[in-house]
This record gives C-alpha cells, sequence and structure tokens, in this order.
C-alpha cells in the first residue's frame, strides 16, 4: 500500500471533470421533472450531443462551436420526445425509452466517419496569476470553461426555480397542471421548452465526454451516464444543490476508488467498484429524509380538455 | 374477436415462413452476439471484422445477423433465444460472459450449434474458441519492460478472469525480464467497454507514475488519455488502433477471427461440425501483433520480432519455468511448460506482482 503516490491536488480537480457530465445532464432532467415531464430519454440525448458536438467540433475547429451544436443537437432530438408526449399524449415512459434507443442508434450512424479522429482541444480558462497558486491553482482555476458553466448553470437553475415568475410558472406546471391551465399558463408551451431546455443540457453532457473527457468518439460512450443523471435527479429529491453535491460526491468516489486500486490498498476492490453507487444513495437518501416529494404532475400527460 | 384475427394472421404468417423454407431457400444462418458496439475499435469490432469474412468467402449459401452492446448475463440468453428461434444455424456469443447462458440456450436447441469465445465450458453442441492473447502480451511485456523510465507499469484489467490474469502475468514476466526493477500497478474497471471509465483508468494510472500503460478493455480511450499525457506508451488491444500510431501506440495484438469463422461456417454447411476446444495463438494467425513502430528502438524492436518468430514457431512458451506463484510457491520448475489446463483456470500472479485478485 502506497498512499502518497496519491495526489489528493490532482484527484480533486479530476473529480469535477469527472462529474460534469452527469451534472449538465442531471441538472437539465431536474427542470424537465419540475415542469412535470419524466424523460427517460437522457441517455440518448447525450449521446447525440456528444457525436454532434464531436463532428462539429471536428469540421469547425472550434470546441465552443462543438458544443453549441451539441447542445442544439440534444435539444432538436427532446423536440421528437415534446412531438409524442405533449402533442400526441404518447405514453412518457416508452416515449423517452424509445428515445434512448434512437438517439444510440442514430449516434451510431451519425459518428461512422468520425472513428479515430482527434478533436480540437479546449483549452484550461486562464486566469493568470491564480492559476499558478499551489493547491488552490489547480482545483479552483485549472479547469476548462465548460466545467465552470455547469456550476453557473446548477446556481442560475436554483435562482430561477426560487426567485423568478418564470420558475414559479413552471414549477406550477409540475406540481398542478390542471390548476395552471385554469390560470391561463400554457402548460404544453412551458413543458416542451423545458424538455428542450433538458435535452440541450443533456447534449452538452454527452459532449463533455467526446471532447474534454475522453477526448474522441467511439460508439455508445456515454455508457449509461445518462441513466446515473437520472437516478441522481430522484436522490437530490429535485434540489439543484443536492445534484451537485451526487454529482460530485459520485464522481469523486468514482476517481477516488480508482485512485486507491492503482496506490494498491487493501479493501477489496468489489467494494471499492460498488462504492460510489452505494455511497452517493447513501448521502442521498439521508438528505432527503425532509419533507420534498416529486412535482405532483409528474409522468402524468396533460390534455386542454381535462 | 381482435385477437382470434392476430392469431390467424400469425398462423398464416408462420406458414407462409414455413413455405418459403422448403422453398429450397436454405441458407445457413449464423448468429453473432456481441459485448459492445461494432465501433468500439477493439474486441468487437475485430469479431464483426470476422462476420463480414465470413459473408464475402461464402456469399449466398450464408446469412449473418448480430446483435450489439448485449449485456452479459440473463440479457444474453434472451437475445440468443430469440436467434434460435429466427432459424439460426450457428451462433458466435463473443464475451466470457455468455458462458453460462450459452450453455442454457444451447440445451434447449439442440439442433443449434453454438461456439462460446474464451469460455471452458462445452456441450454436443456447444463450442469453444480462444486465441492465445498471452502471447502477444510477452511480446508486450518486452516492450514494455525496455520502455518505462519510470519504472511503473499500468495495466487496465476489466473483470479478474483468468484469460485477464494470464495476460497480467505473461506481460510481467516478460517485462522483468526485460527490466528487473519494473512494478506493474493493476486497475479493475469492472467492465470490458465504458470509455470515459478507461479514460480514467489510464490518467488515474498515469498520474500515479505509470509511463507504460496496457489494457484489457475494449475501446481505445485508453490510447486518447495517453496521447494526451504526451510521453505515455499503449499498445492496442484486440484491435491494431492503427490510429493512435506510432506514438502513443507502439504495437498491439490484434485478433484474427475471420479464418475461423468461416471454417466453422463451412462446417455446418457441409454437416460436419463437432464440438471442439480450439485455442490458437501466434503460430496459427489468430494472434497478429500490429507493426511495431518507429518508436521503439531497433534493438527492442529485433528482440521483440525474434520473441515473437520463437512463439510462433512452438520453441518458446510464453510460461516457462522457473517461476513461482505471488505467494512464493513453485509453480513451475527450470525449463517446465505450464500445461493448457493450468492456463486455462489461472486464478494466480505470478512472483513479483503486488496487490490481491479480486475473488
Amino acid at each position: 500500500m502506497d498512499l502518497s503516490a496519491i495526489n489528493p491536488i490532482l484527484l480533486i480537480a479530476a473529480l469535477m471533470s469527472a462529474a460534469t457530465p452527469i451534472l449538465l445532464a442531471a441538472t437539465g432532467e431536474l427542470v424537465v421533472e419540475k415542469a412535470g415531464i419524466l424523460n427517460l430519454g437522457v441517455e440518448g440525448m447525450m449521446i447525440i450531443g456528444a457525436i454532434c458536438g464531436f463532428a462539429v467540433a471536428v469540421e469547425s475547429g472550434s470546441p465552443v462551436t462543438g458544443f453549441v451544436a451539441a447542445a442544439a443537437g440534444g435539444a432538436v432530438l427532446s423536440l421528437l420526445f415534446a412531438l409524442l408526449t405533449q402533442l400526441t399524449l404518447a405514453n412518457q415512459v416508452a416515449s423517452g425509452l424509445a428515445l434512448t434507443l434512437f438517439g444510440l442508434g442514430l449516434s451510431a450512424l451519425l459518428g461512422q466517419g468520425y472513428v479515430g479522429v482527434k478533436p480540437p482541444s479546449m483549452p484550461d480558462i486562464s486566469f493568470g496569476f491564480l492559476s499558478d497558486l499551489p493547491v488552490i491553482g489547480p482545483i479552483i482555476f485549472g479547469h476548462d470553461p465548460v466545467l465552470y458553466f455547469g456550476l453557473m448553470l446548477v446556481a442560475a437553475v436554483w435562482a430561477v426555480l426560487r426567485f423568478t415568475r418564470a420558475g414559479l410558472v413552471l414549477r406550477a406546471v409540475g406540481e398542478n397542471h390542471d390548476a395552471a391551465h385554469a390560470l391561463g399558463y400554457k402548460v404544453i408551451r412551458v413543458r416542451t421548452l423545458a424538455i428542450m431546455f433538458g435535452g440541450a443540457c443533456a447534449g452538452m453532457g454527452g459532449a463533455y465526454i467526446s471532447l474534454i473527457r475522453v477526448p474522441q468518439w467511439t460508439e455508445g460512450m456515454t455508457a449509461g451516464v445518462g441513466w446515473i443523471a437520472l437516478a441522481l435527479v430522484v436522490f437530490a429529491s429535485w434540489k439543484p444543490w443536492r445534484v451537485l453535491l451526487g454529482a460530485y460526491l459520485f464522481g469523486g468516489i468514482t476517481q477516488l476508488q480508482l485512485n486507491l486500486q492503482g496506490a494498491g490498498v487493501a479493501i477489496p476492490v468489489e467494494y471499492l467498484a460498488m462504492s460510489p453507487y452505494l455511497i452517493t444513495i447513501v448521502v442521498l437518501v439521508i438528505l432527503s429524509a425532509d419533507k420534498s416529494a416529486a412535482p405532483g404532475s409528474l409522468g402524468r400527460p396533460f390534455h386542454a380538455s381535462g | 374477436m381482435k385477437f382470434t384475427t392476430l392469431l390467424a394472421s400469425a398462423a398464416v404468417a408462420l406458414g407462409l415462413g414455413a413455405a418459403a423454407y422448403a422453398d429450397g431457400h436454405e441458407k445457413t444462418k449464423v448468429g453473432f452476439v456481441y459485448v459492445g458496439p461494432i465501433g468500439d475499435g477493439g474486441w468487437t469490432y475485430e469479431h464483426d471484422k470476422g462476420r463480414l469474412a465470413v459473408e464475402e468467402a461464402l456469399g449466398d449459401k450464408v446469412d449473418t445477423v448480430y446483435v450489439e452492446n448485449v449485456a452479459e448475463g440473463p440479457d444474453s440468453e434472451r437475445v440468443m433465444t430469440q436467434m434460435a428461434l429466427d432459424g439460426a444455424d450457428l451462433i458466435f456469443t463473443t464475451s466470457f460472459g455468455y458462458m453460462d447462458p450459452t450453455i442454457n440456450v444451447a440445451a434447449k436447441f439442440p439442433n443449434v450449434k453454438f461456439e462460446h469465445a474464451t469460455g471452458y465450458k462445452r456441450a454436443d453442441n456447444v463450442s469453444t474458441y480462444s486465441a492465445r492473447f498471452y502471447e502477444g502480451r510477452a511480446i508486450q511485456g518486452h516492450i514494455a519492460g525496455k520502455m518505462t523510465k519510470s519504472n511503473i507499469i499500468g495495466y487496465i484489467g476489466s473483470y479478474p478472469i483468468p484469460e485477464v490474469i494470464r495476460g497480467i502475468n505473461s506481460a510481467f514476466i516478460h517485462a522483468r525480464k526485460a527490466n528487473p526493477d519494473v512494478q506493474f500497478k493493476i486497475v479493475w474497471a469492472y467492465t470490458w467497454f465504458d470509455p470515459a471509465k478507461e479514460a480514467d483508468a489510464a490518467k488515474v494510472l498515469i498520474e500515479q507514475g505509470a509511463d507504460v500503460v496496457l489494457q484489457h478493455t475494449d475501446s481505445t480511450a485508453p490510447q486518447a488519455a495517453a496521447q494526451e499525457a504526451g510521453n505515455v506508451v499503449t499498445f492496442g488491444q484486440a484491435s491494431d488502433m492503427g490510429q493512435y500510431a506510432p506514438f502513443p501506440r507502439v504495437s498491439s495484438i490484434i485478433d484474427d477471427w475471420a479464418p475461423y469463422y468461416i471454417a466453422r461456417t463451412q462446417a455446418v454447411i457441409d454437416g460436419t461440425w463437432e464440438s471442439t476446444d480450439t485455442w490458437d495463438g501466434i503460430g496459427a494467425g489468430m494472434v497478429g501483433i500490429g507493426e511495431i513502430s518507429d518508436a521503439v528502438p531497433a534493438d527492442v524492436k529485433a528482440e521483440a520480432l525474434a520473441l515473437k518468430a520463437s512463439l510462433a514457431d512452438g520453441s518458446y512458451h510464453a510460461f516457462t519455468g522457473p517461476l513461482n506463484k505471488q505467494d512464493g510457491s513453485a509453480f513451475l520448475a527450470d525449463g517446465e511448460v505450464a500445461d493448457d489446463g493450468t492456463l486455462a483456470g489461472m486464478n494466480f500472479y505470478v512472483e513479483g506482482i503486488e496487490g490481491d485478485i479480486p475473488q
């Protein structure tokens, strides 16, 4: 056992990076579920974002353009879900699952010409002398712009949901769509926008994997991250800061267990391998002991005639 | 009423299907079950190349179908059952974790032939086949031992099964021969295919000082991570991964399943198929060694090629004594060669490797 081989600074920096795809996707899904929609297609939207972002970044040479394209790709795919569930009142669970399958297949098709291509790399933001500070520099001031965007997104979602009229309307639609409709709010319009927001966030989360974390394109490369993001939203009781906590906890313990393995710590590997899932769930379940419940209309179809 | 209509149409459809079958339309149908996507650039990609080679070689006589991304376990049993129901004559199940599902499904369909890759359970209609990847690992280990400057070699394992442990041992034995100071750091990813996790594992190993990373997972993600780190050597796994040559990828192990798949399919067509256990290596061409790039010094390359030649013609075995097990007990006496049974069930590290195998 050689714990000195683990560099805690690099570990924390790595966990922030590892948590970002989950964080982006989960924040988007949180807004969707707050509007009363259960979209199980996160994985599909992520992988579409991963390939759209990758392809556009490679063609344009600009990773920023790639991320914009990833958000657009995810949002366009989510429109399909909106069309199915909001206009034709299809079952949300089935539509979401279909979206995931469709996204996985379509991304494999789109990505055929991009296997083995190296994308342009996203430079870390330079904070001048701040980035050179010991300890704090690499942890707080040594990341790529998308990671900071993810953190700001959580803050923004929290503030909008809590303090603005738009947030109140969104929550009203999610809690009781009939009442919101009776008050004159456009339930379907609000939900469609929320779904597109969720799609854009998931798309960016996928692009973070293909452009920054790995960086390459491989079929099926999101490998279940979308499902973890979905579960995280529930365990975080639909609260943005808990989503952040959960994502960092999950990313952190994933990184830590790999580090411990590398350092040869004598804990059986099976326990290490399952620890991220276990600890994240335990912590969030304990936290959710308060009375926060799912949005009242979550997953229920809405029709104005209702 | 609706239900009876449904039943009736199903009956008609069945009848038509049977008629088409009896119409002399008797192509041999070959199914493939893959653990990853065919575009993984590694393990599954090579199996699919084998499938395409079958189509090319046997043309009209065969129909091939495949299902990708099939999880090991009950899900695979369902996929195999469906393939058998759809009329497959021969089914290749291409991952270790399909072993018990293959045996279960094979018992239900005695007329369908099954071929399970890398496993050890056989039946009258189940063959097993595998490649002696450990021969390739020996060459990798030699190059790795010569190339490392930090004397730390990282190894990304998938699952602690004999196939993977054999590879670690073989690489370690030959890395130590090339460089007695070498240490192995082993990380188990518990997945065959998860690019993000594989990249994370590679980064962790690199952060902990490894300047050579060997992988026994299927995607090219560790190659990308090494490329980003800049001074880390990798080896292509299962496929050439030539897009990362000449550096970080300095060589590779390439699985070549095509000749085997063609021969086995032909045997089904001819009616000569029998349950067999095939385990071929470099000599038979099932394991290929990808081009050793110029990043490797010429003398090391020459040694590696000599090692390859001696493995191919059988004059040298990758597990030749004297060797001890990790706990210091004797494994092979001087000059003794490991038998296939020991290799197939290998569940221990050789002396010098640190850490425990997850049990």
